[in-house]
């Protein structure tokens, strides 16, 4: 892989650069302590130090609420008029919200492909960012503090410099665009990076094992924890808003006043709500809510393993930050592979 | 193409395609077969499904759900759909005046495994809304009668009048080379049924049944699922040869919406005929 250097006084002028790709996205403030994916026309906005936005970038992709069709009595079922091509730029994408879209890639493609999630995926560019992690990470259980691919360019912090891995074809057009701004690497370079590398390492405040979680899973499928998760969970559904790999959706026809014509939409939705796996005549597959815990950490950790071949949670905290009722995914593991340590 | 850019298909995979609701058959109350028949004509034609396989079908206005292809796939051109209502897009169905326009996407799902069935007897085991999937395996082993060795439905209702395709079955009582044991569950004195009285299980006093070189598939209610597990088990069924057809929420049909997930497979994708082994294999299935 092709590794430049850019020094950290030239990153304003990198990043102004990037609007001749598309449209910039950086994390910004939202109110006092939040933060989210937004669109940047300043670079003085951007949180370079940020950890982690409440919604990961799923939202640009798989929108929170969508059309699908337009319908009428006469025309059917039409495709929407195609939205104007944006191109857009994501600046500041950390590891393991690079690993949740390479998740969803895996779920919206196969045999069959959603185009809605890929027109969108397609036109954006991502260029990563390194973290420092916080109390509430855990991506090096689970494998996600790094990422190979799925970047155009990766930046990781080396003090006076940003080491830059170039992903694809695209990434190096950027590089080019400005290449009076990069230098190449040196030797003290690569043991900054190095460095670094055992610095964020052994910043984890968090590991846990979760290789054969999916073997304990199934041996803890009639646990009492799923009964006390229930006890404590409100079904809000956020932990599923904010997973950068929940990709669950419901499906409604809109009418409008005319009664013949409308829309038909789609939006997010979550396994945690109680309607579910609800079917007509009233039988609801998952009516009680420890079901719909216990359904949630399956197939984040089992079933998504059998199907597509690795566990589907990156470790990015998110659940475990924002859930109201302070239900805590790695308090749960430990739990179950009883390692519960106060 | 870089790394993390993918294809987008050209086909999109949710548009339902138009297609015309050429004839509706009242059945019992409630119930009605519908003959549907595709707009285009090349697709039309060229619509192949395997038995057990289901479509998506839209009422425009109203909305989208699965429901398993009634006919054989030995008889192309049409499909149909049993239907019953019970809910607001099944009830705007009903509502929908002659030759209304629907939409319908599919077939989806694995279907019956028929081409490993061939070269074995079946044994179908149905119960109310359960015949309709099994009816296009019916059809389809009857047209290929020559590829099974015996065929035996079983199929039980409550009464007569809440019998689906009465006299299609009644007519195949006739018929040598099957054997349709068809059942209510009470008889009522005014009635004039010849047929078998009790529950589906009762029936199992009258056939012979070779489970090594049998396959049984079972569609019904829950209830009727378990009663019936227990006969084929203590005739020693192999658990991989009782194939159940499972009913879940579904909004996509495509394994993007996550609605039919039953332990750690789509029922959309991976099902919805499933065997008894998987259904051991996977919790919170039955
Ligand atoms: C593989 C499969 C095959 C089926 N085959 C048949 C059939 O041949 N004949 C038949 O009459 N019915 C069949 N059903 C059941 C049928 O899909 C439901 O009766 C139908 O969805 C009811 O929709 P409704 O809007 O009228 O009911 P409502 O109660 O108004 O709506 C039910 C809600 O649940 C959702 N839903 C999604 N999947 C299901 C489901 N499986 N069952 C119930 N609700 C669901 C609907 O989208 C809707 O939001 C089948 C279901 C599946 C999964
Ligand atoms: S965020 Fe917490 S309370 Fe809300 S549904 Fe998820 S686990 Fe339950
Ligand atoms: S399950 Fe929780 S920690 Fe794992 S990816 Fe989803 S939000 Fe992040
Ligand atoms: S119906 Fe949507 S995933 Fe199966």
């Amino acid at each position: 892989m092709k590794i430049v250097k850019l020094p950290k006084e030239n990153l304003a002028k990198f990043v102004s650069s990037l609007s001749s790709f598309g449209q910039i996205h950086a994390p910004v403030k939202r109110g006092e302590k939040s933060l989210a994916f937004g669109p940047v026309s300043d670079f003085a906005q951007i949180q370079l130090n940020y950890t982690r936005t409440i919604l990961p970038l799923k939202k640009y992709f798989f929108k929170p609420i969508d059309t699908m069709f337009n319908f009428s009595a006469e025309k059917g079922y039409e495709l929407p008029m195609e939205e104007p091509e944006q191109r857009n730029v994501f600046f500041g994408v950390h590891p393991c919200d690079i690993h949740g879209l390479k998740i969803l890639d895996l779920v919206f493609s196969g045999r069959y492909v959603d185009n809605y999630y890929f027109a969108r995926r397609n036109n954006a560019a991502i260029i990563g960012l390194d973290c420092i992690p916080d109390e509430f990470c855990f991506c090096r259980s689970t494998g996600t503090d790094f990422v190979d691919s799925g970047f155009d360019l990766f930046l990781s912090d080396i003090d006076e410099s940003y080491l830059v891995r170039v992903g694809t074809s695209l990434g190096d057009d950027m590089v080019k665009a400005t290449e009076s701004l990069f230098r190449d690497i040196e030797k003290q370079d690569r043991e900054k990076y190095k460095g670094k590398s055992i610095e964020k390492r052994e910043s984890f405040q968090i590991q846990i094992q979760l290789q054969d979680l999916p073997g304990i899973m199934d041996l803890e499928y009639d646990s009492p924890i799923w009964e006390e998760l229930g006890q404590d969970c409100l079904s809000c559904g956020t932990c599923s808003m904010v997973c950068p790999t929940c990709y669950c959706y419901a499906v409604f026809d809109e009418l409008d006043l005319d009664a013949s014509s409308g829309r038909r939409m789609r939006r997010w939705d979550s396994c945690l709500f109680k309607d579910y796996a609800l079917v007509a005549g009233g039988h609801n597959f998952r009516a009680e809510r420890s079901s719909r815990v216990k359904n949630r950490f399956f197939h984040k950790q089992r079933g998504f393993v059998s199907q597509y071949g690795r566990p589907s949670c990156v470790g990015c905290g998110r659940c475990k930050a924002y859930c109201p009722a302070g239900i805590d995914i790695v308090e749960v593991i430990n739990k179950l592979r009883s390692e519960i340590r106060v | 193409m870089s790394n993390h850019r993918n294809a987008t298909s050209l086909e999109n995979p949710y548009l339902p395609n138009p297609a015309r609701i050429i004839r509706t058959l009242p059945q019992i109350p409630d119930h009605q077969l519908f003959q549907i028949r595709f707009e285009k004509e090349e697709i039309a034609e060229s619509f192949r499904h395997k038995p057990g396989q289901f479509v998506m079908l839209s009422v425009v206005g109203t909305g989208e759900a699965p429901f398993s292809i009634s006919s054989s796939p030995t008889r192309p051109g049409n499909i149909e759909l049993c239907v019953r209502r019970i809910g607001h897009v099944t009830d705007a169905l009903f509502k929908l005046p002659p030759n209304a326009l629907v939409g319908i996407r599919g077939p989806y799902g694995n279907g019956f495994p028929v081409e490993k069935m061939e070269g074995n007897s079946l044994l179908l085991i149905a119960g109310g809304l359960g015949m309709a999937p099994l009816r296009s395996l019916l059809w389809y082993a009857l047209d290929n009668r020559a590829k099974f060795k015996n065929v035996t439905l079983m199929y039980g209702a409550k009464n007569p009048d809440d019998m689906l395709f009465k006299y299609e079955l009644l007519n195949l009582i006739d018929r040598a080379d099957v054997k349709c044991l068809l059942t209510i569950d009470k008889k009522d004195e005014s009635e004039i049924w010849k047929a078998h009285v009790g529950v589906v299980t009762t029936l199992f006093d009258h056939v012979e049944i070779d489970p090594n070189d049998t396959y049984a598939a079972i569609c019904g209610p829950e209830i009727m699922f378990k009663f019936v597990l227990d006969k084929l088990l203590q005739r020693n069924f192999p658990k991989d040869r009782i194939l159940m057809s499972l009913e879940r929420n579904m909004q996509c049909g495509v394994g993007k919406c996550g609605h039919c997930m039953v332990g750690y497979k789509y029922t959309c994708l991976d099902g919805p005929i499933f065997t008894y082994w998987d259904a051991i294999n996977l919790p919170e299935m039955i």
